[in-house]
């Protein structure tokens, strides 16, 4: 009897210790140090075609930056399907890496845990001031208002990429500038098992990217100025409508798109099966795909004017990469040393070019590199045309909701139900619905 | 190997595990204090991992339940602030598309995990019961139906996921090019087919479990029932009925609910096989949750889900074991 | 469920069962004496062969499509391959750090089903041969551990293997400790579980034999009632080894490059604009093959092992 009484007791103090210690929640949840000087800890986003090769791009340039500080950099590629799961849980436990790469659709949602030191005027000083940044990519850093909570490090734009054989078969001399000329385009070559644009209907993402647009261009955001989401403004619901019914009434994305989640569209483009994608940099993409550089052109994706700008003329998200720092960093100084280095002039060239983006470094832009064919049309788009999606915390919800939504109106059209401005709206409210209302 | 010997009343020992096993055991020659400590000893590492990494684990995500965890508080958790029973609420009101959502998940589980149990079961079963006579190729049989048990999970599922696609996948290629049983090429992935496709990858992968296990239950089926019968007339198909399956019971009650908690929970087929937003028609409770957790940043509300998720199977086991229990019981007498 | 272990079954069956019952691996028991009639053999030989085919469709497409450059595997499914190249066999090593994953799993995988193993033994052993309080909720809540879903508590051992890494010095999470402590829990269940009824299947005679020759308990248990049931063991060890081969979500936080497991790694073939599916399929066979054939030279004893435990 008695030793069921320890055993108890002593089951229970144990599990009330363990819990009494996991209640500690982030370990130094105050603010940085600089106890360990000599050494810093990187998650760097997967850029290139696999962890390996990253690892390959980015140590030589990481063996430099300890030649010239002294900063043993310990670099870890983290692929991106657990990237955002290892954040979450690092910033829960406070357990994580000096400096780290996060998509820059995620600044605000991550922004608002406080875990990211946030890049006031003596941060930036400290890294060559703001200035050095462009516009557009400094606007996909966090909540309006506030001090950014990361600094651009790679950026990218979406375009309008064409196969130009199939383009001269079907007789066609321009690629398409205005949403009207992009259905006519694709209704000429749309025969034969060939289509005239590809589409990812079952990446949440992507969805977003391109509804989010063409709701600049209907003059809708997705939310409202002090945060709220609005997603069944007239505008939302026709950029959302416009989008499925390239599927639905349009015909001129193959149903089967409505399914593709994995880039199906891209290698669908490569083989010639669509004569179009709207993509973000995906010249790196095509040549592993075995298409040549001369058989595809890029252009810049359709407005209703013809002339991409901004506002209403809004051609495309701002896609990048930004570079954070966490809070609790025992290397602060050490850690801004490092985002300088990975700011400079020099690594932005360098390291861009190694990932077909562009720099958010205007000084660094001016490099022939990035006047290229396909590149001087994303830098382009990247410095008058692009606008970054709302910079709001609820924004992983935003892109799940009405992912979700744009998802299933795909899966309507391909199985060939009716997609009306009805059955949009209610999806739409649908997702609204599930929106935090705090 | 194990021969069970047929000394002093195997049947008795079965039946009367419960009763005083030590007192034939340790007693005559161990001290008092070890005999009484030596079984806790004996339990203590097993224990002590349950509590570490199942039990604490649990009463902290119990404690989240409680609280607004949001993107806002995850830092320090602790310190996010106490909503009572908020969550709940929320997952419970069926007439708010949040809570309607996780019914309506909570629903379609419970389908899939119905036909899934069942058509595994049946599989396994059936193939068990196919392979106990020997026959030329038997043994090469038998391993090929051990490799989806062996293969990664990741790498099966994504090999589904690559035979169901739209366009370029074997199953349309097969059921609509080459048999002509569709009209148009179906969609797997997406729409309300995918239950199908996902049910599909869950037996695959399930069924050389049951299989296993059946196997091994039909070898302690002792050869004189099946004389016995065979002399009595039956033939195969009355034997399978009237011994094999009966015979069979014990093996299937531990089966059935193992097969029935690994089901239910399952998230692994699941995510590999549809991403983070399952089509709704396949929305599984556990991708479910994970996606109004980790995908939405609200672990609050994830966490008082699992929590209902939690009490309905323990509802279910408690209930299933109390009746096949009875059920046995009552065989018995 | 302890009670439906200790529950007999039908009173006939278990008394003939028992006193036949000859656990020899690999040994079906004969239905029956008498040839079976053709309408048995026909549904026997058209189940066996559906059955085949669909075991081994995806097994083929994985083979065929690992056979392809990438441009094909994408195209329009074709039973039989044209263009035929071993390139993806030789890519796998050089995209993702195969052999490290494949080492890093074997090594948590391994680990984990020792541990596993011989702490279930001992509690199964305490179980089935000795008579304590509180053994009726030793039981139940080790079954019930199996109804936590892996999601509820992520978040919060991980959130413990930081709090005891900060407070004790020993790294677990992103350390391959971790894993592998989490994963031998994973399995602990099911085994003990496993175990006791393959345990109860051991004449207690034996052991007691032994204690009389002046054997100690744990001897007992290791000289005696372990090489009685090792066949069980086995099959424990296997079901252990599975469950920690090819978990996913855990492994996808609690690892970092260096202890990163295959089941999370292979994931590494499909970045944000390529998917290497013939990569894909390749390693997957590659990893898999070691696996299967440990598997299949095992399954004779796996089979005579889950036999009592099941039934007991």
């Amino acid at each position: 009897m008695r030793s069921i009484r320890a055993a108890a007791v002593g089951a229970v103090t144990m599990s009330l210790a363990l819990a009494a210690s996991a209640c500690g929640g982030g370990s130094s949840t105050g603010g940085g140090s600089n106890d360990s000087p000599k050494e810093l800890t990187y998650w760097a986003s997967n850029q290139g075609a696999g962890v390996e090769i990253d690892k390959q791009v980015l140590q030589p340039e990481l063996d430099k930056f300890e030649k010239e500080t002294g900063i043993k950099v310990k670099l870890e590629v983290v692929p991106w399907s657990d990237l955002l799961n290892r954040i979450l849980t690092a910033t829960t436990s406070g357990q994580g890496p000096d400096v780290l790469n996060i998509g820059n659709t995620w600044t605000a949602s991550l922004q608002a845990t406080g875990a990211l030191l946030p890049w006031d005027a003596k941060n930036f000083d400290k890294i060559g001031g703001r200035d050095r940044f462009v516009e557009s990519a400094l606007g996909s850093t966090g909540v309006q208002g506030q001090d950014p909570a990361a600094v651009p490090l790679y950026s990218m734009a979406y375009a309008l990429y064409y196969n130009k054989e199939m383009f001269a078969d079907a007789g066609i001399s321009e690629p398409p500038a205005t949403w009207d000329e992009l259905v006519e385009t694709g209704k000429k070559i749309a025969e034969d098992g060939k289509w005239g644009l590809g589409a990812e209907g079952s990446n949440l993402s992507n969805n977003i990217h391109q509804v989010f647009v063409l709701g600049k261009q209907h003059g809708a955001d997705f939310f409202t100025a002090d945060g709220k989401p609005d997603f069944t403004s007239d505008g939302a619901v026709a950029a959302v409508k416009q989008y499925v019914d390239l599927m639905a009434k349009d015909k001129v994305i193959a149903p089967g798109n409505a399914e593709y989640a994995q880039n199906q569209s891209l290698s669908d483009f490569a083989k010639g099966k669509t004569a179009m994608v709207l993509w973000q940099t995906a010249s790196a993409t095509f040549k592993t795909m075995g298409m040549k550089d001369d058989e595809w052109g890029v252009a810049p994706a359709p407005v209703p004017s013809g002339a991409p700008g901004a506002g209403t003329h809004t051609n495309s998200m701002v896609a990048g990469i930004n570079m954070a720092v966490f809070k609790n960093s025992d290397n602060v100084d050490g850690a801004a040393e490092f985002v300088k280095f990975m700011t400079s002039d020099a690594e932005q060239k360098i390291l861009n070019k190694a990932y077909g983006s562009i720099p958010p470094v205007k000084s660094a832009q001016s490099d022939p590199a990035f006047n290229g064919q396909a590149t001087s049309v994303l830098r382009e788009t990247l410095a008058t045309s692009a606008a970054a999606l709302p910079q709001v915390p609820d924004e992983s919800q935003f892109e799940t909701a009405v992912g979700t939504a744009v998802k299933e109106l795909f899966a309507d059209a391909a199985a060939g139900r009716p997609v009306t401005t009805e059955s949009v709206k209610a999806k739409l409210a649908k997702a609204q619905q599930q929106m935090p209302t705090k | 190997m194990t021969t069970t010997t047929a000394s002093a009343g195997p049947g008795e020992r079965t039946v009367g595990k419960s009763s005083p096993g030590a007192a034939r055991g340790p007693r005559r020659r161990t001290g008092r204090i070890r005999r009484i400590g030596l079984p806790y000893l004996l339990l203590l590492p097993a224990l002590l991992l349950e509590l570490l990494v199942h039990l604490v684990p649990m009463v902290i995500g119990i404690v989240m339940s409680f609280k607004e965890l949001t993107q806002f508080y995850i830092r320090d958790w602790t310190t996010a602030p106490w909503t009572g029973l908020d969550n709940y609420d929320m997952s419970v009101d069926f007439n708010a598309p949040v809570g309607e959502a996780l019914l309506h998940s909570f629903l379609v589980t419970c389908a899939f995990t119905l036909l899934s149990v069942g058509l595994c079961w049946f599989i396994g079963t059936a193939a068990a019961i196919c392979m106990q006579d020997t026959f030329r190729g038997r043994g090469l049989l038998r391993a090929i139906f051990l490799v989806p048990y062996a293969l990664p999970v990741y790498a099966a599922v994504i090999t589904w996921a690559f035979m169901f696609q739209h366009d370029n996948g074997l199953v349309n290629h097969v059921l609509h090019d080459q048999l002509g049983l569709t009209d148009k090429p179906s969609f797997w992935l997406i729409g309300d087919n995918s239950f199908v496709a996902l049910l599909v990858v869950s037996v695959w992968k399930g069924w050389p479990f049951a299989f296993l296990i059946v196997m091994a239950g039909l070898q302690n089926i002792p050869k004189e029932l099946y004389e016995a019968a065979a002399l009595d007339g039956a033939g195969v198909w009355q034997q399978i009925r009237r011994i094999t399956l009966p015979s069979l019971r014990p093996v299937n009650q531990v089966l059935v609910l193992v097969l029935f908690l690994w089901t239910f929970n399952d998230f692994n087929t699941p995510f590999v096989l549809f991403g983070k937003a399952a089509p709704e028609a396949a929305d599984l409770i556990s991708i479910h949750i994970y996606q109004s957790s980790f995908v939405t940043w609200n672990f609050g509300a994830g966490s008082a889900m699992s929590v209902l998720l939690l009490l309905f199977l323990l509802l279910v086991t408690g209930v299933y074991l109390f009746l096949t229990s009875r059920e046995r019981r009552s065989a018995r007498v | 469920m302890s009670s439906s272990r200790t529950a007999a079954p039908e009173s006939q069956t278990a008394a003939l069962r028992s006193r036949t019952a000859v656990f020899r691996p690999g040994t079906a028991a004969p239905r029956s004496p008498m040839a079976a009639p053709r309408s048995f053999l026909w549904t026997r030989r058209v189940f066996l062969t559906l059955l085949t085919g669909f075991v081994l469709l995806p097994v083929y497409v994985m083979v065929s499509s690992s056979l392809k450059p990438l441009e094909d595997v994408t195209g329009t499914f074709r039973w039989l391959p044209t263009g035929l190249t071993i390139r993806p066999y030789i890519d796998i090593w050089s995209t993702v750090p195969l052999a490290k994953y494949f080492v890093n799993s074997l090594v948590v995988a391994g680990v984990a089903t020792v541990c596993s193993v011989v702490i279930a033994v001992f509690a199964a052993y305490a179980v089935s041969r000795y008579d304590f309080r509180g053994k009726r909720v030793f039981s139940v809540t080790v079954l019930s551990t199996q109804m936590f879903p892996g999601i509820l508590f992520l978040l919060p051992l991980f959130l413990i293997y930081v709090n005891i890494g900060n407070a004790t010095g020993i790294a677990l999470f992103g350390s391959r400790g971790g894993l592998i402590l989490t994963y031998l829990t994973f399995s602990l269940p099911f085994s003990i579980w496993m175990l006791i009824g393959y345990f109860d299947s051991v004449p207690r005679d034996l052991d007691e034999a032994a204690l009389v020759d002046g054997c100690g308990p744990l001897k007992a248990l290791f000289r005696v009632v372990v090489p009685a049931a090792i066949p069980g063991i086995v099959a424990v060890a296997v079901y252990a080894f599975m469950t920690a081969w090819g978990e996913v979500l855990f492994a996808s936080v609690m690892t970092n490059d260096t202890t990163r497991t295959l089941a999370v790694g292979l994931q590494g073939y499909s970045t944000q604009n390529d998917v290497y599916w013939n990569q894909i399929m390749a390693a997957s066979l590659v990893v898999s093959v070691p696996v299967v054939a440990g598997f299949l030279l095992l399954q004779r004893y796996l089979v005579a092992g889950l036999t009592a435990g099941a039934v007991k």
